[in-house]
């Protein structure tokens, strides 16, 4: 069922209309004497003209050429692509929420001024953190704040060497992006032959220019620093400070805490751990916690409570400053907070239980038919190496696309850079064993296609809706935008 | 147990999924955490509730809430109550689009991807830019990712920001430019405009980047004649944060020179939700493409011909460039822009033009009233579009409060923006506003005092 679909652009016909306002119920002016013409727009307006009906078939025939967790099984390694509760979104659209002002007098936001202070109370016992912000509105917004939260701490010692950040080879792209906004210098640290953050090169690259270290625990590869302890006594003795990257916080919900690991700043991705949608790419929300010492540099404003009042607490002289025009995704947050009081302490261990016991689970079904670089207990996802099929003449992008065609989303590709021809699976707690079963004999029917015909593999998907996209086309001969003339 | 319903394994399940596995228990799946940082109790966190449970908790704490439903909302500052189509909802709540990750497999990404492509194509519409992302967090990390982008062209690291730009995305700006080593200097304004011969004065070789706001934070119409010309003579860009919803009146930015467009798209049918999720709208001239932060899809085609789209230009971004990458966005506000292209596709070019000429009409209808009352005046005088500062006779704080007596969200206090306004508000007044609410409010401020 190969075909392509109009664009909105294509289908638009002068005059249609797909919006209903009503008439101009004011004195009216004309339009030079409230703007002067030289203010005033003489580009036409291109829009599209459509009517409402044609609007929503287009939309939906679009969202039927769209994957998501209720099409099926989405184990996108360090996604945490949970099921995303309904009630969630519910709650999220009630007026009192949807439609508040955020300049609205205090008095009159108390409501959600109590959701904010009692999710940062829950937030703060998973992490074992002391203070939260909810204004970061992803977890690279909140790397980029916590960073900046980390600086303002040194600065406000007089201790201004401190220009590098630690981050090991495992780490997700976002890290030592974040390390240069923030104006800082990344230094790697390689893995040992375990897996695991190396620990004497850890320790031979600290010194007094260490900022911090960020790390994920577990890590990419789904393992879990067993060494934390004496990295963080290394950090820590250097005068450096450990950031915690909350991506695969999944995995230990109710087990271990970052904060009782040593680490001073944490953020976390509520779009993956706490169950609230991706939206295809955002919004999502990464709040940050830090320790005690670490509050008075936190965005403001906090959200604090005296007696039995909520109020915006703007009261932090050495703030670091805004992250975002206001108070970060309020939406998402409402949603996270939801998944929280749904599930409860019980709940959340069960779900980091799950997610582990199908991690370790898919994994020693797979490994039956692929390998498995680091073969060990996992945590929330593991990491296999498609490398023995590249050499038949399919790697982990080609196994992807075959798992595109039997209705599974395909794990991560490429990703950790440490592991060749890496497919990193993360089955989450939501995933019946069923599926787990399924996606394995698929997996393994792929790599029986791949001893018979690699070239068949090579080149699919077949089954959807447009066959292998053209990147390298997509990058040599941009087109951006839809454009009249170019028809 | 709470979140049973979103677990499936059952106890059996779990008994074969360990034997496969080969341990004993699931203890010795969490073995490898050392002891020591092992929690020792269990969470401490309320209990667990059913979904009817939670939905009663969260109505109850949504009831304390005033909201644009129950009240006559004449607040801006950056988001406003602006009609939102029903379709909107209703295709964002398609769960194949609110459900998927970002589309790194385009092949079964089509929808969103389409979508993106779309949605850029009508910002660069509306703006007249050449190429426009798929979207930042909001209007305020916009203009910061603007500025850097425009350091990142220029290579030169300082930008001017006038005092008219909106106080929370400079809040924002001057954080995120202070952390990088980066530097910000204000232009002044002069009665509320720009002051163009201190812009003159500051303009030198070190300059990346002018920041302007159209309309300005009090909801003024800058004057941009020949502002791009002079900027572009010292090599620098021109940055226009400009609101979505004034474009089909007012000048294109591409019509006054911008290179690069920034904005708060909250207007294009996004619910204001407290202050997020918003809608950060970013284009700019095809040139700069390299520099601009943030995903971006792009057409191509498939093995067959097939047209198709995918994630491209992707050596900028994080994931492929790491600590060399401009900027560590990665999640942005897909969904919104989703949304806020469902409503530019539904507005059209003429229910645009429409919302824009009704905010101008009613706005200017109720500056007039006001200003006709006693003891209260306009601060700045020029043509505005949806909003306008006004000079109140006592505490805006208290007048709110008032106001609140009949269900109406007054203005927003500019004192804490502006120390030197004493007692003065911003008023927004959408197409959503009617003669007899503006007429009302006018009646409560004329008996204040």
């Amino acid at each position: 069922m190969r075909k392509s679909k109009a664009l909105l652009f294509e289908m638009s016909r002068p005059g249609r209309q797909g919006y209903s306002l009503p008439s101009n119920d004011v004195p009216e002016k004309s339009l030079d004497e409230l703007l002067p013409k030289k203010v005033q727009r003489s580009e036409t307006l291109e829009l599209p003209e459509l009517s409402e009906v044609e609007v929503v078939r287009h939309y939906t025939e679009l969202s039927t050429r769209n994957f998501g967790v209720d099409t099926g099984f989405y184990p996108l390694g360090s996604c945490t692509m949970k099921y995303n509760p309904k009630i969630n979104e519910e709650v999220a659209a009630l007026p009192g929420f949807a439609f508040m002002h955020p300049c609205q007098p205090e008095e009159t936001t108390q409501g959600a001024l109590e959701l904010l202070y009692n999710f940062e109370q829950g937030l703060k016992e998973l992490t074992a953190m002391d203070r939260f912000t909810m204004q970061p509105s992803a977890g690279a917004h909140g790397e980029l704040t916590g960073l900046m939260v980390i600086q303002a701490y040194h600065r406000s010692r007089g201790d201004h060497k401190r220009n590098k950040v630690l981050i090991p080879l495992s780490a997700h792209g976002t890290n030592p992006a974040t390390v240069s906004m923030a104006g800082y210098e990344v230094v790697q640290i390689p893995c040992d032959d375990r897996g695991l953050v190396d620990l004497d090169a850890l320790k031979e690259a600290v010194d007094e220019s260490t900022a911090a270290l960020m790390l994920t625990n577990p890590s990419t590869l789904g393992l879990f620093e067993e060494e934390i302890i004496p990295m963080s006594k290394a950090v820590h003795e250097a005068g450096g400070l450990l950031y915690y990257d909350g991506a695969n916080l999944n995995a230990i919900m109710g087990y271990a805490r970052p904060g009782d690991m040593g680490f001073d700043v944490v953020h976390l991705n509520i779009h993956k751990t706490l169950s609230t949608p991706h939206g295809g790419g955002g919004p999502g929300s990464g709040p940050v916690g830090v320790k005690e010492r670490l509050i008075p540099y936190l965005p403001v404003p906090l959200v604090s409570k005296e007696k039995n009042r909520f109020y915006l607490d703007y009261d932090l002289p050495e703030t670091i400053g805004k992250m975002h025009s206001f108070y970060g995704n309020f939406g998402v947050a409402i949603k996270a907070y939801t998944y929280m009081r749904m599930m409860g302490a019980e709940g959340l261990k069960e779900a980091s239980t799950d997610a582990v016991i199908n991690a370790n689970y898919l994994m020693s079904l797979l490994k039956k038919t692929y390998y498995v670089p680091y073969d060990r207990i996992c945590k929330h996802e593991f990491v296999v190496s498609a490398k023995p099929e590249k050499k038949k003449g399919a790697g982990a992008g080609d196994i992807a696309k075959a798992l595109l065609d039997r209705n599974f989303h395909p794990p991560t590709v490429y990703f950790p850079l440490i592991v060749d021809e890496a497919l990193m699976i993360e089955p989450n707690d939501t995933e019946a064993k069923e599926t787990l079963d399924a996606f394995a004999a698929t997996m393994e029917q792929i790599a029986k296609d791949i001893d018979e015909d690699a070239e068949k593999v090579a080149q699919g998907p077949y089954n959807t809706v447009v066959g292998r996209l053209d990147e390298v086309r997509a990058v040599r001969n941009p087109v951006l935008i839809w454009e009249k003339d170019k028809e | 147990m709470g979140g049973k319903h979103y677990l499936p394994l059952t106890d059996e399940d779990r008994r074969e999924m360990l034997a496969e596995i080969g341990v004993k228990s699931t203890e010795d799946l969490f073995s490898d955490i050392p002891r020591e940082v092992r929690l020792q109790r269990e969470l401490e966190l309320p209990p667990a509730m059913s979904e009817f449970e939670v939905f009663k908790h969260l109505n109850e704490l949504a009831s304390k809430n005033k909201h644009f439903n129950n009240c006559v909302s004449f607040m801006g500052a950056g988001v406003y109550d602006h009609f939102i189509p029903a379709v909107i909802k209703h295709i964002t709540g398609r769960s194949e689009f609110y459900t998927s990750y970002t589309p790194y497999q385009p092949e079964i990404s089509q929808g969103v991807l389409q979508a993106i492509f779309e949605y850029q194509t009508m910002i660069c519409q509306l703006t007249g830019m050449e190429v426009a992302n798929a979207s930042m967090y909001d209007g305020g990390t916009a203009v910061a990712e603007g500025a850097v982008m425009g350091c990142g062209a220029t290579r030169r690291s300082k930008v001017l920001v006038s005092r008219s730009v909106s106080p929370l995305y400079r809040a924002v700006l001057d954080n995120y430019f202070s952390s990088r080593g980066l530097e910000v200097e204000e232009i002044p304004i002069k009665d509320g405009y720009t002051d163009r011969s201190e812009l003159e004065n500051k303009m030198g070789e070190d300059i990346a980047t002018v920041i302007l706001q159209q309309p300005n934070f009090f909801g003024l119409v800058e004057d941009m004649e020949g502002i791009a010309d002079m900027v572009h003579s010292h090599k620098a860009l021109l940055l226009v944060s400009a609101d979505p919803l004034s474009l089909p009146l007012l000048q294109a930015p591409s019509e006054y020179g911008a290179d690069i467009v920034v904005g708060e798209g909250q207007g294009l049918g996004v619910p204001v939700s407290f202050g997020g999720p918003l809608l950060g709208i970013m284009a700019a001239k095809n040139k700069f493409v390299r520099q601009m932060p943030g995903r971006i899809a792009g057409e191509t085609v498939d093995s067959e011909g097939n047209r198709g789209y995918v994630l491209t230009l992707q050596t900028r971004e994080q994931h492929i460039r790491r600590e060399k990458a401009p900027s560590n966005i990665c999640s942005n506000q897909a969904l919104v822009a989703l949304g806020a292209a469902v409503y530019m596709a539904a507005m059209g070019p003429q229910g645009m033009r429409k919302v824009a000429e009704q905010c101008l009409q009613k706005a200017a209808y109720a500056r007039e009233s006001i200003k006709a009352l006693k003891g209260y005046d306009d601060v700045f005088s020029g043509s505005s579009f949806k909003e306008f500062a006004v000079t109140v006779p006592g505490d805006p704080a208290e007048l709110n409060k008032k106001l609140l007596e009949k269900n109406i969200l007054g203005g927003v206090d500019l004192t804490p923006f502006y120390p030197e306004l004493k007692n003065t508000m911003l008023f927004a007044v959408t197409e959503k506003r009617t003669k007899e609410e503006i007429d009302a409010l006018v009646r409560e401020l004329e008996g204040w005092k």
